[in-house]
């Protein structure tokens, strides 16, 4: 890179504002006025958005009305907990590491250990939105389904995997985990069972290599001895062990054989 | 390209109607159909329960999670080069296409670019993995109506482009090829003329569908309206991809969100069918399919020259942040929601599958329809379990 690119490129820098997305910003804050929290823009990529969850159904209806994002992405949450588990990849012999216990929520900020997140794009538009909600105690949050009947199967899912029930769906049952289950399986304190019953086996590969072999010769005299233990007779194999001369010249003659 | 006609929607209503009629003087209401979980039509295992009246289906409802992986939760004790091998396995059809989105989030976060040569690849191995895909829908939608011929060159001709696949990349349906970066390796000697001369034969088998089944009577009585999705309902399920596409809305991801990769180097069109019905949603796959070999030819003759990887950290480690990328996967919107906390592996993959959502559109679709067009729809809505289950 010459200096003068790195001199154009660090005038391009400061990247444009982003006015399409500003705008869908805007429109938002004027809507929700108190129910809009906390908001994150990254010019040209995305748009994050924290409201309140009594402003939950309505901030879906305005980004599909008023936004005109009318297509339904999806619907999910996040634990900001970090596993108490680790990723179980640690040695079980050693002293078990210090792990983070810190809940730290990612853009637009949170004040729960849950989220639930929901994205709807536009098609007319290349924009989208990312609607970020904190989810209290009671591990509730009103439905969307009448906003976006698409979030049925979404809200199900969340349900499932996270344990938060979403008031007024219509049919809040197990998806894909069988009726009995119990637990949700995408909370970080659920541990991965399959990590839990057996050290994980990438373990293996950083234990240190063993220490080099010094006997080099000894390497050309153990197929001798092979052959020995295979052509002759056990009796003969002990001699070769004791170390006689006329046993060293059997083997001599063997590897020749071998040769030819 | 004929929209169905005010007539035939008038004549279809009416015949719902006197079959209802019929129904309750013989009191056949209340029976239930299970379908699947081991049901050729299911390509998997994927079981309806199905209310009838009749032949008449009152209500739908899918069970899953015969083939859940938990795969969101395995990415969490993974690092990144390792989630490629898993996320392979959710659509593997077209597995190449499935990796593309998760590096594409990867590299946004660590502030990665791909050189030019390694997009071009991308792109070409993306469409690559789309015609192998589409190729067996479109065949396998014959055999689901009663025509058997369409499926044997769908496996003859899907098996020319997962050869040069498998050239490429070594695999024949999990690549695991993508690297944060670039590519694993440059393309072979001689593959571009071969590939040249496989996309000239998928051309070849999209004309051989076309004469098969758009014209046959029967073809035409079994897709013709049934199974309309109005724009308005596409969109509020999250449809995406044909299917959306077949409801006449113009929104493909590949030419309306910007993107690293090359589509927009080459020339080509959106297709879209304002029916909504099953057989607009394979008349546009079979368009697509066609766009595709066109992309692909395109890329090939104006290949950058260059390197396949751009200078990454041997140990791959992704700042804190937050993405969301999705691609016009053959299947439709794939996207990931990537949440990394700056350490080897992300903390939270959300993976947003099309076919998941595809498919939630069942039980309002199939709302009066009857027994025999539920394998249309299926058919026509074109799923792959493991994109459901993940």
């Amino acid at each position: 890179m010459s200096p003068e690119g790195a001199i154009a490129e660090e005038t391009e820098a400061p990247p444009e504002p982003d006015v399409e997305r500003e705008q869908l910003l805007a429109t938002l804050a004027e809507s929700l006025g108190e129910g809009l929290v906390e908001s994150h823009l990254i010019p040209g990529l995305d748009l994050w958005v924290r409201v309140t969850p009594q402003a939950w159904t309505t901030a879906c209806t305005v980004v599909r009305d008023r936004l005109d994002l009318r297509h339904f992405d999806f619907l999910s949450a996040i634990d900001w907990m970090p596993s108490p588990y680790g990723k179980g990849e640690d040695d079980p012999t050693e002293e078990p590491k210090e792990l983070d216990t810190e809940v730290v929520q990612g853009y637009a900020g949170g004040e729960t250990r849950f989220q639930v997140i929901a994205r709807m794009a536009g098609t007319g538009n290349h924009l989208a939105v990312n609607l970020k909600v904190d989810i209290g105690d009671d591990m509730t949050l009103p439905t969307i389904v009448g906003v976006y009947a698409g979030a049925d199967w979404h809200e199900r899912e969340t349900w499932e995997m996270f344990g938060i029930f979403f008031d007024g769906h219509p049919g809040l049952k197990h998806i894909y985990l069988p009726g009995d289950f119990e637990g949700h399986p995408l909370r970080k304190d659920f541990p991965l069972i399959a990590r839990m019953v057996k050290p994980w086996p990438g373990i293996v590969d950083v234990e240190p290599m063993p220490p080099q072999l010094e006997e080099e010769p000894a390497a050309s005299d153990a197929p001798a001895d092979d052959d020995a233990g295979v052509q002759d007779p056990p009796g003969d194999a002990a001699e070769s062990a004791t170390g006689e001369p006329s046993v060293t010249g059997e083997s001599s003659a063997n590897s020749e054989g071998d040769d030819a | 390209m004929t929209a169905v006609t005010e007539r035939q929607q008038l004549a279809y209503i009416a015949g719902q109607a006197v079959d209802a009629r019929v129904n309750v003087e013989l009191e056949t209401g209340g029976m239930t159909l299970n379908l699947g979980p081991q049901h050729p039509a299911t390509h998997g295992t994927l079981r309806i329960i199905a209310r009838l009246d009749g032949e008449q289906v009152i209500s739908a409802d899918p069970v899953m999670g015969y083939m859940h992986r938990g795969y969101e939760k395995l990415t969490e004790v993974r690092t990144y080069p390792q989630v490629t091998t898993l996320i392979n396995r959710i659509d593997w059809l077209g597995s190449f296409a499935n990796e593309v989105p998760f590096i594409l989030a990867a590299e946004q976060l660590m502030d990665v670019e791909a050189p030019p040569r390694a997009q071009h690849i991308r792109t070409i191995l993306f469409e690559m993995a789309r015609c192998a895909n589409i190729i067996l829908f479109l065949g396998d939608m014959g055999v689901q109506l009663g025509a058997l011929t369409p499926v044997f060159f769908a496996f003859r001709d899907r098996e020319h482009v997962l050869n040069q696949i498998e050239a490429a990349t070594g695999g024949r349906f999990h690549p695991n090829f993508d690297r944060i970066g670039g590519l694993k390796d440059d393309l072979p000697k001689g593959w571009i003329a071969e590939t040249k001369a496989v996309m000239e034969k998928v051309r070849t088998f999209c004309d051989e569908m076309e004469d098969l089944l758009m014209g046959n009577e029967i073809f035409e009585a079994r897709c013709r309206g049934i199974g309309v999705i109005p724009a308005e309902v596409a969109h509020q399920y999250g449809l995406s991809g044909a299917n959306l596409r077949a409801s006449g809305v113009d929104f493909d991801l590949r030419r309306d969100r910007p993107s690293p990769l090359a589509w927009n180097q080459a020339d080509w069109k959106v297709w879209t069918h304002p029916d909504g019905d099953s057989y607009a949603r394979y008349w546009v796959r079979l368009q697509e399919t066609r766009e595709a070999t066109k992309i692909v030819d395109q890329l090939l003759d104006d290949l950058p020259a260059g390197p396949v990887m751009a200078k990454v950290p041997r140990i791959i480690k992704v700042p804190a942040g937050e993405a969301y990328v999705s691609t016009e996967n053959p299947l439709g919107e794939m996207g990931y929601y990537v949440v990394s906390k700056g350490g080897l592996g992300p903390f939270r993959v959300k993976i947003r599958t099309p076919s998941f959502s595809n498919i939630s559109v069942v039980p309002w679709v199939m709302k009066g329809v009857y027994v025999p067009d539920i394998i249309t729809i299926l058919g026509s809505l074109y799923f792959i379990l493991g994109d459901i289950d993940r």
